[in-house]
């Protein structure tokens, strides 16, 4: 599907934060998809990992922050282990969460849950959830 | 045959103390057996779980931080870990500490201490190749596991990110299946051994994590395996919770601790081994 992009209108003060916190840089990556291919929660992302890194390239990252996919990102490094750039992808997600944190209200993808469910979790799975929202 | 007798720090972890306790069970049971001596950290606390990914987020690495600290103020210069959650996270706090001055910096005006430590974050796979060798290993088996088709599951955490953990090739790992083999089993070809089990996201999104587990489950049992063998309480909980929901014929999930001691000769009712793998192994007989 096309997407109409304004390239006249790069989010440069975005961008710069994103590239800061993440400390990658975007513009090593050549799309070849590897990212894409191998991530295994895909399924779960309006953007794929690969079209992210490319919005970042020209400059448009406000739309990166509202959308679900750095939610969907569990940071299992699939990516950054098939990258031949070097890109470690994770940590751009992580960036991203972290300014919509920072910026924005809550995070995108958690309701409530009856406490009952909750009670008969893993513990490092509540403790990894609830570390993803907080900082 | 070397008869050092390093006594290892030993880590267990929140979940190792209550849902898993066979994992830390067997762990225990298999290093008496291999004459490993581990002294578990007293007052151990959380190891949080996730290290930050972000450049200024040092308040995140305060757990891990605080634990290996503590392991050094106890006499610990090793400490070992069994949970996939405590291995990466420790030893990724670790790597980033030693690089990093400014984080060091802080974190010791934090924690009140005049130079972080350098303890080495070890995992049993690693005592076992390094410490033990394969040798011995295949000499201290008391009940081969002959006839036991096991999937070799990593996960993602023990491997990754490689350059940090320096574990084993992230890519196509070989450990779990060297160690499995000196203990007799035969180990199938299973693509999805690196791959993700859903991780957290049982908590927020249940279907999310199962289908990522189902891929796993399906690709071990095309690998004909009898059972599937687990590093990580955590995706050990994905794929059985997966396959309860599903009702599909349940591929059995071990510890593979549980493995390593039944090997060496402890009784299978002393390990803490849940159904349906229980019965599968008690299948295999008394030690020779």
């Amino acid at each position: 599907m096309s997407q109409v992009i304004s390239l006249h209108r790069r989010e440069e003060e975005l961008i710069k934060e994103i590239a800061e916190l993440s400390e990658q840089n975007f513009y090593a990556c050549y799309q070849c998809g590897k990212c894409t291919s191998a991530c295994p929660l895909t399924f779960a992302m309006d953007e794929p990992p690969h079209q992210i890194l490319r919005f970042l390239q020209l400059g448009q990252a406000k739309r990166l922050i509202e959308s679900r996919s750095p939610w969907a990102c569990i940071g299992c490094l699939s990516c950054a282990t098939y990258c031949p750039k070097g890109v470690d992808l994770a940590r751009i997600m992580e960036a991203l969460r972290t300014v919509h944190l920072r910026r924005l209200d809550a995070p995108f993808c958690y309701t409530q849950d009856d406490g009952e469910r909750l009670s008969t979790l893993p513990q490092s799975a509540l403790v990894a959830a609830l570390r993803k929202v907080t900082w | 045959m070397s008869e050092e007798k390093k006594t290892f720090g030993y880590y267990p972890g929140c979940e190792l103390r209550n849902r898993v306790k066979g994992l830390d069970l067997s762990a225990r049971r298999a290093c008496r057996a291999l004459g490993i001596r581990l002294k578990e950290l007293k007052d151990w606390t959380c190891c949080g779980g996730l290290v930050p990914q972000v450049k200024d987020n040092y308040m995140g690495f305060l757990a891990p931080a605080r634990i290996l600290v503590e392991a050094h103020a106890q006499g610990f210069d090793e400490l070992m870990t069994l949970c996939t959650f405590c291995f990466n996270t420790l030893r990724r706090a670790a790597f980033f500490l030693q690089g990093h001055a400014e984080a060091r910096k802080r974190l010791e005006l934090f924690l009140g201490v005049e130079g972080l430590p350098r303890v080495k974050v070890i995992h049993l796979l690693e005592v076992l190749r390094d410490h033990v060798g394969l040798d011995r290993l295949r000499e201290s088996v008391q009940r081969p596991l002959k006839g036991l088709r096991v999937a070799p599951y990593y996960g993602c955490l023990l491997l990754r990110p490689a350059q940090e953990i320096k574990l084993d090739n992230p890519e196509a790992p070989t450990l779990i299946e060297v160690i499995l083999e000196a203990l007799g089993c035969e180990v199938t070809d299973f693509s999805s051994k690196t791959d993700c089990c859903g991780s957290y996201h049982i908590v927020t999104n249940g279907q999310v994590a199962g289908q990522c587990s189902d891929l796993i489950l399906r690709s071990a049992v095309k690998s004909k395996a009898d059972m599937l063998v687990a590093m990580c309480p955590l995706c050990q909980f994905n794929l059985d919770w997966r396959q309860k929901q599903t009702r599909t014929a349940p591929l059995p999930v071990v510890y593979f601790p549980q493995l390593l001691a039944l090997a060496l000769g402890e009784p299978v009712d002393t390990l803490g081994v849940a159904e349906p793998a229980a019965t599968a192994l008690s299948a295999l007989g008394s030690p020779t």
